[in-house]
């Protein structure tokens, strides 16, 4: 049997660990996560409270749970929606080639050439903060990735042979894409979208932490993070948890991904 | 490698060059930089009500001609001396001489005639027009000498004049006095640099310039507490007189470089509902939402404990204060019940926040008071900009929490429907009528009095906390008010070792 290699191994435990306390938080948490109890705050680790309470005697373990889930809704949301519409792009780009080519993907280009999460904190910005708004900067900004990888994986199908038959056999462009093209770049756009899992999960954490993403009493890693940044003198654990939990689940993404390139590249597999 | 060793060695000594002349100029120079949470958007006191602006600029930039010292006690300022006519109704200021605005223009009783008419005028946009309301004329009666007559009398008439609402503005630079504010005080305007700094320069031409010990004064603008934490820490601020974050005040009680003072304002911290429109124009609405909320909750979680409670619109400080924090005792049920007996019960509310800590952090703790009465609030925290526009000019808003930080502000009450409460009762109005011209001060605190009870009465507001005056100086830093009876700081007593 052959090895796992090990940033595929220990992705893929970090991811389920978050996935599955995130799906947790659906049906159960120690707490409800937004009752206060200001009278009991700061409290240490303990049977009734795991992680212990923060500055308003929330449970810290219960908003941690919910606040995986939202960085997880908020990370699939915005991965599925920028990348159905930048992997369309890119399709459509491959399939048409000439002006609308160049068109799309000088449009890809301008959107890189916006450094991402400025983007996404002037988008949140001018549209309000909330999570929703968020999600909508996070996707946009994927958009062009996944236009980019989705056009340069098509190109190279699209001078395939069985290509070339299903062309003279007068299947339309829009067809091949579908049923020839699309099937055989899956890979690649896969292995993007959990890299860019990890990117939306800290982009979701940078935009809550500065205040345009979650909002009270919503938990979030970002927001955590940054309520306790005046509490690092009576209580760091505050800030270390979320710290923790934003670590674990970028690089659990990160190694997952990266791990899935490696063992789906045919080049990287012809070098083992 | 000589080339290499030349510019070495002119790098060097043009080094050696830098620091001796840095050195001798930091000797030489007395500067203090001031932390200060809440950028304004305009620099003119006269109008635009953001507290910020006379906290840096009145008594400093601007003056007035009275002014009011850390007791609460009016002294003279622009104006030397004062008589009043028998009847009580006619001020005759005498002014004190050779003064110059900072643009060379010289000062005479035509500025102060100028500054009052633009403030009385029909459409004037000061902050503070009731202060301006009870005078009927302003009169020169020679250059260095005018008549204010009252159309009744006003026991606060003084006070109100010591304001930054107040200050003495020339016809010549009035225009421009919102970015390049030019007045008589000690300190005159050097750089606004937005979003960062704000620097005053010492006048030499002042009047009592050889007391002035600080040559400049930069305030710093930080709105975040962790920023202005390590600002501190890192010896970038002298002074922080009013520190956003109260948990963080142990570490530098604890710290032997800091000084830390703890005082009052005179700012009423309250959770303003938009009296003018459903469901706040409801009585029952207002009280269950007053029976919701858990002072000694809030208090304790926002502001760890450092404030006072309050129960109407008074300072706990003040002379006339009664203790109506038991009105309306915290009962989650009974508010539930009060809610739905008013027909909103599980309804949705919007509290709408201006970006301070001590808001934004009641907020969320009142968010969660209302929702254990069955009330679903959304807290919105925005620039302080979009509140000011949205808010307090617009009064598009349910409910917000904000420090009414004037002295004698029970009369904000009285300035009728088209300021934010959205309050307009001619009982309390009549009310506040009698308490401004009531010139003997016993009988004055009794109908304070009664106006406190009457606003809770009617629940107007949830009425939280006195906001704490919480002050960081580095040791040495000398000459701040711990407690400040009115919104501004004389900087001109105001040392640094």
């Amino acid at each position: 049997m052959k090895r796992v290699a090990p940033n595929l191994l220990i992705g893929g435990v970090l991811v389920a660990l978050v996935v599955g306390v995130a799906a947790l938080s659906l049906v159960w948490t120690p707490y409800d996560h937004a009752v206060l109890n200001v009278r009991g705050k700061f409290q240490g680790p303990s049977l009734a409270h795991w992680l212990g309470s923060d500055q308003l005697g929330r449970d810290v373990l219960s908003q941690l749970m919910v606040a995986a889930r939202n960085s997880m809704t908020v990370a699939l949301i915005s991965v599925l929606v920028g990348g159905t519409i930048g992997v369309a792009l890119g399709l459509t780009a491959a399939a048409l080639g000439g002006l609308v080519e160049e068109a799309i993907m000088r449009v890809a280009d301008i959107g890189f050439a916006f450094p991402a999460l400025l983007f996404a904190i002037m988008l949140a910005a001018s549209l309000g903060p909330s999570l929703w708004n968020a999600v909508a900067a996070i996707a946009f900004i994927n958009i062009p990735i996944f236009a980019r990888v989705a056009r340069a994986s098509a190109n190279q199908i699209w001078t395939r042979e069985y290509v070339l038959a299903a062309r003279a056999a007068g299947l339309g462009r829009f067809a091949i894409s579908r049923d020839h093209i699309l099937p055989n770049i899956a890979a690649p756009v896969i292995v993007q979208a959990t890299i860019e899992f990890a990117v939306a999960i800290l982009a979701e954490a940078a935009l809550s932490y500065l205040g345009l993403g979650a909002q009270p009493p919503a938990p979030s890693w970002g927001r955590m993070l940054s309520e306790a940044q005046t509490l690092m003198y009576q209580a760091p654990q505050l800030a270390i948890y979320p710290g923790l939990c934003i670590v674990a689940a970028v690089l659990g993404f990160s190694l997952l991904g990266d791990g899935l390139r490696d063992a789906t590249d045919p080049r990287l597999a012809r070098a083992r | 490698m000589p080339r290499t060793t030349l510019i070495r060695g002119l790098a060097a000594s043009a080094l050696a060059i830098a620091a001796a002349l840095s050195a001798a100029a930091a000797a030489a120079e007395s500067k203090i930089v001031i932390g200060l949470q809440q950028e304004p958007t305009s620099l003119d006191p006269t109008a635009d009500a953001t507290a910020s602006i006379d906290g840096m600029l009145t008594q400093n930039l601007f003056e007035s001609l009275t002014t009011v010292n850390e007791a609460g006690e009016v002294l003279p300022q622009l104006a030397k001396s004062w008589t009043v006519s028998e009847d009580g109704l006619t001020y005759t200021f005498s002014l004190v001489e050779g003064v110059k605005f900072h643009d060379g223009t010289t000062f005479d009783a035509e500025d102060v005639k100028f500054s009052f008419d633009r403030a009385m005028a029909e459409n004037s946009v000061n902050p503070s027009k009731g202060y301006f309301k009870p005078i009927e004329s302003v009169t020169v009666v020679d250059p260095m000498t005018v008549a204010i007559k009252l159309k009744g009398k006003d026991a606060f008439f003084l006070f109100n004049m010591a304001q930054g609402d107040a200050s003495i503005v020339g016809p010549e630079s009035v225009e421009t006095n919102n970015t390049n504010p030019v007045g008589t005080g000690a300190f005159k305007f050097d750089s606004w640099t937005r979003g960062d700094k704000l620097v005053l320069a010492k006048n030499p031409d002042y009047r009592g310039s050889a007391d002035v010990s600080l040559d400049k004064v930069e305030f710093k603008f930080i709105a975040d507490a962790a920023a202005a934490t390590a600002a501190l820490l890192a010896d970038e601020i002298d002074a922080f007189p009013g520190f956003p974050a109260p948990e963080i005040l142990p570490q530098f009680e604890a710290d032997p470089r800091f000084n830390v003072v703890v005082g009052s304002t005179e700012g009423e911290v309250i959770l303003a509902m938009n009296n003018s429109k459903p469901p706040f124009n409801d009585i029952r609405v207002r009280k269950a939402v007053s029976t919701a909320i858990d002072r000694e909750e809030i208090i304790d979680g926002a502001m760890y404990g450092r404030a006072v409670p309050i129960g109407s619109f008074y300072p706990p400080h003040g002379p006339a204060y009664v203790d109506l924090t038991g009105a309306y005792p915290h009962d989650a049920a009974k508010a539930k019940a009060m809610f739905e007996e008013a027909g909103v019960g599980g309804s949705t509310m919007t509290i709408r926040v201006p970006p301070f800590p001590y808001a934004t952090r009641s907020a969320e703790i009142i968010q969660a008071e209302l929702a254990e009465a069955g009330i679903d609030a959304k807290v919105e925290t925005v620039e302080w900009g979009f509140w000011l526009d949205e808010v307090y000019k617009k009064k598009n808003y349910d409910m917000t929490i904000i420090a009414h930080t004037s002295p004698n502000d029970l009369g904000n009450f009285a300035r009728g429907p088209n300021y934010f409460y959205g309050y307009d009762d001619p009982k309390f109005t009549e009310l506040w009528d009698k308490i401004s011209g009531e010139v003997d001060p016993e009988a004055r605190y009794k109908l304070e009095g009664e106006a406190q009870r009457y606003l809770t009465e009617n629940a107007v507001h949830g009425f939280l906390f006195q906001l704490p005056q919480l002050g960081v100086y580095k040791k040495g830093v000398s000459g701040f008010w711990p407690s400040r009876a009115v919104l501004f700081q004389p900087l001109a007593g105001v040392k640094v070792n």
